[in-house]
Order: C-alpha cells, then structure tokens, then sequence
C-alpha cells in the first residue's frame, strides 16, 4: 500500500514543481468541464425552472425519463456523440471530432440529465406560497420562474457542482470523442486511464488527486459565491 | 441584476467558458474549419505508443513539415474503424489480415511496411505447462490439451488478439470461437478485454501466460513475474505498416508522413529506438525491403 503514499507525495511534486505537461492538462480539463458545465447549467436552469413551474400532461413521465438518464454510462454518451460528429456521420462536416469543443459538447449532453432532474427537485421544494404571491403581485411567469430559482439557489448550486464534478471525472466522452490526443484534448481522466494502462501506477493516482484538488477549489469558490449573497 | 446571487454565479460561469472560447488561441479549441493549423491525425496501435516510439518520432515530424499531428492511440480494431468513417488520415498498425482486408474494400491503397519485431509468448518462469522451447503453434496445443497452465488473452479485436487468434489456427484449431468457449468453460482461458498493459499485469498477477509485443514487455517487464518462455517461429512475425486512409482529408500531408517514416534518416531513429532504456532496440527497420516473412 506504499503506492497510496507515494501518489500523495508525487502529486505534491508536481503540483509544487509547477509540472509543465501536468499543468497544461489540468488546466485544460478546468475548462473543458467549466465549459460544458456553463453551457448545459445556461440551458438546464430556465428549462428546469420551466418544466417545474407549468403543469401538462405527462409531466411526471418526463420526469421520469430525465431520472433514468442519470444513470447513462459516459462511453454511451461518448459514441453517440462520436457517431454524430464522425465525418461519416450527419455533423461530421463541422470538423469538431477530437477536438476540445466535441468534449465540450459531449460533457455538457452527459451531465443534462442530471441538471435538469435536479434543478427540477431543488424548485419543487421551494414552498409554493412564493410562487402564488409573485404571482399575486403581477408578476409575469417569467418573473416567477425566476423568484422560485432565486429561493433554491443552494440547492440549484449543489445541482451544477454534482454536474461539474460529472463532467470533470468522466472519462468515457472525452476518450470517444477527445481522442486522447496528447497537448491538444488530454484530459486528467484520460491521462489516468492511459497511465494506469502503461504502468504507471503512481502517476495515474496522482493525477487523481489533482483532479480533487481541483474538485475541491471548484466547490469552495461556488460555496464563497453563493454565502456572499 | 448582478446583485442577484444565482444571475451573478450564471455570470462567473459565462465568464469561464468565455475564456475557454477565447484562451484557445493556441489552435486548441478551433474545431477543423476555424484552425488555420495545419494537423494530420494518425491512428496507432497501442504498442507503438506505449513504448513511447511515437512520442520520440512526433516532435520530429513536426518541426520538419511544420504540421501539429494528433496521434489517437487505440487497438488496431478501433484504429481500422476510424480510417474507414474518414475520422483519421493515416494508420500505423500491425494486422495484415485485417490490413488486407481494408484495402481490398478501397479504405486504403497500400500497406507500407517500415519496421518489424516479434511477438512472444510470455509466463511465469517455472513454466507450469512446461511449453519451453517449443514452437508457438505447438507451446498453444500443450496448453490447450495439458491444461497445465493459463492464458490470458487480449480479447480487444487488436492487431495482438489477431495474431493470437492465427496461432490457435496454425495449432490446428480452426473455430476459435469453440475454443474460447471451452476454454473459459475449463477456466484456463481468460478474455482481459484490455490493452497490451493490463494484459500483463493480469497475466503476471495470475501466473498465467499471455502473448505481447516485445515493446510493451519490455517497457513492462521491472514490475511483472513474467519472463519470454516462447520467442522463435516465424508465426511470431509482427509487422508493423503505415497506410494513408482515402477518406482522410489531409491526404498531402499523410504522404510526408509514409516518406517521414521510410526515410533513412528516420529508419536509423526506429532501429536504434530502445537501446538507451531497455538496452536492446524494440523494432528493426524494414521500409523499402521485400517484406519480412520470418
């Protein structure tokens, strides 16, 4: 079990010694999964606030679906994207394959689900007399929506952390789609992956704590933003 | 509205995705039709990657032709599929059936082959099924019929799994399938369903038998109990070739790299590669000769 010491104390290495390929990859996987979690929380936070504020038919079917979909594995999402993007496939002329941007994308698909399903329960909890009183006191639904997502703002922060950290661990999108490529789409989860495949045990499991490490910085900041207020 | 806490946090993570668009300017995040870089994507087999022969040649071809060049690494399996949808210019692998078979479907012209090694059969030193010095179609009848020892295989479709799967055929065992299916029914035959590496450390941490490429054990081989039990016949032949993908889309650039590789200059680099880590060299330079047959 010396290995677990060891990756501490190379992963301190690293990070002390400013480690240049280290660096650009932990950098680059910040943000990938900054981005991807930007864009599905732009698209997952009013459509989450929508889906809960309005009543129709099959809203718990839906629901549903949205649930079931935490549970899709990362190299599924990871070829579907792939067999979209591949120049064989129907986006294939964008040239976004094994690029940082198709990881980007593919990232924000994967943790959609998991956005929305909890924004969905952080605004049911809220209590329903705020959503009658704004709108009591004229406010439009937009208005509404967004009095409702303001009130569970902890609980719609504890839903792009868990996406972010989806995002920033998973490695079967950006390997499908990334390609691993060394200095251009290799992410901490891919180095690992390779790592650990090569051997190199104690690099790999550093890399690991890295990724915590960066994990860790990510939480505090949006706890520091979200205290503020 | 910046006083609004949840609007504020939306704010910070725009923020951050805009400098992702913007700090890209590197050529990392522009996908094929913004980059003005030019990039060549070449798919490899693992072994070729692992034992850091690719990493030691890119820097190399790069500043030569002035091009960044993204090397995916993946079984030869995964490797053939990307030449076939267009996704990668160029391919260096090591499966001729399969080699063969993509250039007879028009994926592909021809196969250049510009190094070689061998594989070996590799086990625990004391050789339980007692297959050393044999030959290697004779060393995987023993131990199909002894049962005396394991074997794990790499199960992955690569350019490896191929070969294992021509040596059980060259034993005289045709259905491979049926074999598998009785082997793991007797348990002496394990599928990994990983890369060269794993495989080892499987094989090494059950005692069992394995083929590899001779790069990988190498590179390997300080933290395996593993040593070479079978390493001549010319079935153990492994070839590796380079072929220009027709559905690429950096077609001039892919022909550098086929010259880049069969160049004199390069063929010394391939034949002398290994000797400063492993003190022996991992693959013998072959461009521009008949093709090795043992």
């Amino acid at each position: 079990m010396t290995e677990l010491w060891d990756a501490f104390v190379e992963a301190l290495r690293l990070i002390v010694s400013l480690d240049d390929e280290v660096v650009s990859i932990a950098w680059r996987s910040l943000r990938v999964s900054a981005a991807s979690t930007a864009l599905a929380a732009l698209f997952c936070i009013p459509l989450g606030g929508l889906i809960s504020f309005r009543s129709f038919h099959g809203k718990r079917l839906l629901i549903n679906i949205i649930q079931t979909f935490y549970s899709v594995p990362t190299v599924c999402v990871g070829l579907f994207v792939f067999l979209m993007l591949s120049r064989a496939g129907p986006l294939g002329g964008l040239g976004l394959l094994f690029t940082p941007t198709a990881m980007v994308l593919g990232q924000a698909l994967l943790i959609t689900p998991i956005m929305l399903g909890l924004t969905i329960s952080a605004l049911s909890g809220v209590d329903k007399t705020i959503r009658d009183t704004t709108l009591s006191l004229g406010a439009s639904e937009r208005q509404a929506i967004w009095a409702i997502i303001k009130e569970a703002r902890f609980a719609v922060g504890a839903a792009i952390v868990l996406g972010f950290g989806r995002a920033i661990s998973e490695v079967g999108v950006a390997w499908m789609v990334g390609g691993n490529i060394k200095g251009f789409t290799r992410l901490l989860t891919t180095a690992i992956a390779l790592d650990a495949q090569k051997g190199e045990l104690v690099l790999a499991l550093a890399l690991g704590v890295i990724l915590i490490a960066i994990a860790l910085i990510v939480s505090l900041g949006v706890n520091l933003v979200q205290q503020r207020h | 509205m910046i006083r609004k806490p949840l609007y504020c946090l939306l704010a910070v993570l725009v923020l951050v995705a805009l400098l992702i668009g913007t700090a890209g300017c590197s050529g990392e995040t522009a996908g094929g039709m913004l980059n003005p870089v030019d990039r060549l994507r070449v798919a490899t087999t693992t072994s070729l990657y692992d034992t850091g022969l690719w990493g030691y040649l890119e820097p190399k071809f790069e500043k030569q032709y002035d091009v960044e060049l993204d090397i995916l690494s993946g079984g030869s399996g995964l490797a053939l599929e990307w030449g076939r949808r267009g996704d990668v210019d160029v391919l260096t692998v090591h499966s001729k059936t399969d080699e063969l078979k993509f250039i007879s479907d028009n994926y592909s012209s021809e196969r250049v082959w510009f190094a070689y090694n061998y594989f070996l059969i590799v086990g625990p030193e004391d050789d339980p099924a007692g297959i050393k010095g044999m030959t290697p179609e004779d060393a995987f009848k023993t131990l199909y019929e002894s049962s005396g020892g394991k074997f794990v295989s790499r199960g992955d479709n690569s350019g490896t799994h191929s070969k294992e799967k021509a040596i059980w055929k060259a034993a005289g065992y045709a259905d491979y399938n049926a074999l598998t299916d009785a082997g793991a029914a007797a348990g002496w035959y394990l599928e990994a369903g990983k890369g060269m590496g794993d495989t080892l450390v499987m094989a090494s941490e059950m005692g069992a038998y394995t083929l590899t490429d001779i790069g990988t054990f190498l590179a390997y081989q300080s933290d395996l109990q593993l040593v070479p039990i079978v390493d001549s016949g010319s079935i153990l032949l492994n070839i590796y070739t380079v072929l220009i993908c027709t559905k690429g889309k950096n077609q001039e650039m892919a022909n550098n790299l086929v010259t880049f590789l069969t160049s004199a200059e390069t063929q010394e680099l391939i034949g002398d590669y290994g000797m400063k880590d492993y003190g022996q060299s991992l693959f013998t330079p072959c461009a521009g000769q008949p093709e090795p047959t043992s």
